[in-house]
């Protein structure tokens, strides 16, 4: 119980609270202004995502992406760097998974669909990888080489797709044999595409955690992360560290890629555009606090706000183009929580008062 | 223990917001169709929802859109969709409703949304929702699908796709006699089937004419992104392409834009030509040399009235093509495009239709 007062009562928590309900307020206002019903247009929201079962389990689709990514980019924040490319990690990822799904479909399932994810999960990680090792050995700032590692990733997964996997006379890969659906679970979320893929992040969160709390591997990490020169002072190999950090980012934002191809569209598109995974990720990761189980709140969180939108133009007729500005402005208030400080700064002065006297 | 009553104060916050939430449920049903109505009228929202349910004749069928990634508000296909719906509501009082698709996860939900939601008809609207229309047509037999541009097996889908090779042909060959520098350009969306119909219908037109033209052809990859349009055309007018023929949806809005503002700044006068509505009502006469229109609106008007009539059948497939007047050129054609050149072009279109003349589709 005093661990749990403990968790909850530190003001690192009630930050980002306080930044959704002021998000929500700011949504409410701008809904008010355009002419809409901000109540009715909420709880459209929530019930979109708690309707129906069938609804919880696509919300539950749509925030597991969300969760890789936001770990991915948590893990390489608290190592000191930027992992702004998880979006091209998740493409890659989802390539490796097709390439090997299809080119390998002659395997027994119980090899195939292991082997897929663990395809994926090694080639996200090596994309991720590639950059810190360009960081590590030759300075190049993380930042720059993963933007462009995005696109690289784009245009080579649609090349693949193109020329290897292509189902005639459409724009997508043909059905990828290894699936990651629970199929079992088809019945009570009815037909909602739930995939193995969250218990992977669930996981993910939990190695994440004892990873870097918990081992002495971890331990150099978060001292690199902290900070580099003191923890090259202390006879720690940053740039080794730099890379391993980045490969672990990597495999996080690689199974994402494994999650969708195998678990919600058993093939893979040609994308126009990145879809957009790991940019939400860096939203994700700085709402969890970059801490695995944060991460893990947040993404929850987001993907609610990401599936519910629909509902809001469903339920209560609010266009698209101002569901974007609310979710926008739920975002911009977690994204600065400085603002949220400075409006929850009354109570804090308030509370020294108090003590002093 | 002050902290915990300041975080107790936060909690009941949070839960006041969603239980008045929860509780307003009953109300949002009410209100929705009001909305609806006063959003497509693009007004206040106050003023027309009293008004049309009053003047609006009833009818209790309900008829749900999904669109693609492009929205309502594209200024060619899913508007053109959605704009017939919308016919439709103020003709006979069918309730509509559309959802916008933000990735192409969005679809199967989407269409789930309607499907579930007891909707009488629910629209696909596009070849990327082919896939995810099929499987939500096949989990639910009693449901009713129709899709555009897609071909989908299923008892219960009507699919309608479209000739677009035979009407792109028509406006190639004004294309290819109203051009000065012999060049002419084409940019598609994406490269699928339906694209590819577009540019191979509008080369042929274009050769079939005016053999020393010059067709270049580029695919912008995305059917949203006005910005790559706009670079595009720029691309294209610079290497002496006089008039584009934009098939990308919103992409081409971009290329609009571009050869609007090179006619404003007075260089050689470049044309676009439009694509799936007549677009020179939307963007002027002063660039849009005519427009290929694919009468979207015409399909989905018929098929859902076909719904409202208790004569929906399912698992056809319509092609409309130059002969169902499903694909052709607008009557403010004449502003812009010669005389002689629409004769020439009510020619081919006489060829076409009695068969003298095959237009290649891929």
């Amino acid at each position: 119980m005093h661990r749990l007062k403990k968790i909850f009562a530190t003001d690192s928590y009630i930050v980002p609270i306080v930044a959704v309900i002021m998000g929500f307020i700011v949504g409410a206002i701008v809904m008010l202004i355009g002419g809409y019903d901000p109540i009715a247009a909420y709880s459209s929201l929530f019930q979109r995502v708690f309707g129906s079962s069938y609804d919880f389990g696509e919300a539950i689709r749509e925030m597991t992406p969300l969760m890789f990514t936001g770990l991915a980019v948590a893990f390489a924040f608290r190592s000191g760097m930027f992992n702004i490319g998880a979006d091209g990690q998740v493409l890659i990822g989802m390539t490796a998974a097709s390439l090997v799904g299809i080119k390998l479909s002659g395997m027994p399932t119980y090899l195939l669909v292991p082997l897929a994810v663990i395809a994926a999960g090694l080639a996200g990680g090596l994309w991720a990888g590639f950059a810190g090792y360009l960081k590590a050995k030759r300075g190049i700032n993380e930042v720059i080489t993963t933007i462009m590692l995005n696109w690289i990733a784009l245009y080579l997964s649609n090349y693949i797709v193109k020329n290897f996997l292509l189902l005639e006379g459409q724009n997508r890969s043909v059905d990828n044999p290894a699936s990651m659906s629970m199929t079992f679970l088809a019945s009570a979320f009815d037909n909602a595409r739930i995939h193995w893929g969250t218990v992977l992040a669930l996981a993910a969160a939990t190695f994440f955690y004892l990873y870097l709390w918990k081992t002495k591997q971890g331990y150099e990490m978060r001292a690199v992360g902290f900070n580099p020169h003191a923890a090259e002072y202390a006879g720690m190999n940053v740039g080794r560290n730099v890379v391993k950090a980045m490969f672990i980012s990597g495999v996080f934002a690689g199974l994402a890629g494994a999650g969708e191809v195998l678990g919600v569209f058993h093939y893979q598109s040609i994308f126009a555009a990145s879809p957009g995974y790991g940019f939400d990720g860096i939203a994700v990761a700085l709402l969890g606090l970059t801490h695995p189980f944060g991460v893990i709140l947040a993404a929850i969180l987001y993907g609610m706000l990401t599936y519910g939108s629909a509902g809001m133009s469903f339920g209560a007729d609010v266009p698209p183009e101002l569901i974007r500005i609310v979710i926008g402005s739920i975002i911009f208030f977690i994204a600065a929580q400085g603002i949220v400080r400075w409006v929850l700064k009354p109570f804090y002065f308030k509370r020294k008062k108090e003590k002093v006297s | 223990m002050k902290k915990v009553y300041k975080l107790s104060l936060v909690m009941m916050l949070v839960f006041t917001v969603i239980l008045a939430g929860c509780g307003n449920n009953n109300n949002t049903a009410n209100s929705g169709n009001n909305a609806t109505e006063g959003s497509n009228a693009g007004t206040a929202t106050n003023a027309p929802a009293t008004e049309t349910p009053a003047e609006a004749p009833k009818s209790d069928v309900k008829v749900g859109l999904v669109t693609d990634v492009g929205g309502v508000n594209d200024k060619s296909f899913n508007q053109s969709a959605w704009e017939a719906l919308e016919a439709l509501n103020t003709e006979s009082g069918v309730e509509i409703k559309y959802l916008q698709s933000k990735s192409n996860a969005d679809y199967v939900p989407n269409l789930n949304q309607f499907v579930k939601g007891g909707y009488d008809l629910t629209w696909g609207i596009g070849f990327d929702l082919g896939d995810a229309l099929k499987e939500v047509a096949l989990a639910n037999p009693d449901a009713k699908l129709a899709i555009i541009d897609s071909v989908v097996d299923a008892p219960n889908v009507e699919s309608v796709t479209f000739a677009e090779n035979e009407g792109s042909f028509l406006v190639g060959v004004v294309a290819g006699l109203t051009t000065k520098t012999n060049k002419v350009g084409f940019i598609g969306g994406m490269d699928s089937p339906v694209i590819k119909r577009f540019e191979v219908g509008f080369k042929a037109g274009v050769e079939a004419v005016n053999p020393n033209a010059e067709v270049t052809i580029m695919y912008a990859g995305a059917y949203d992104k006005p910005d790559t349009g706009k670079s595009m055309a720029a691309t294209l007018y610079n290497a002496g392409n006089d008039i584009i023929f934009p098939a990308a949806g919103a992409t081409g809005n971009g290329v609009f834009n571009e050869a609007k503002s090179r006619n404003d700044a007075g260089g050689t006068k470049v044309w676009v030509i439009g694509v799936d509505k007549d677009q020179s009502l939307e963007f002027g006469d002063d660039v849009t040399l005519t427009s290929m229109i694919k009468r979207v609106d015409e399909a989905v008007k018929k098929v859902s009235q076909q719904v409202v009539d208790g004569t929906f059948e399912g698992g056809k497939t319509t092609v409309l093509s130059l002969k169902d007047n499903g694909v052709g050129l607008p009557e403010t054609s004449k502003a812009n495009v010669t005389e002689d050149i629409l004769a020439k072009v009510e020619e081919y279109k006489q060829k076409i239709i009695s068969g003298e003349i095959t237009v290649p589709s891929e």
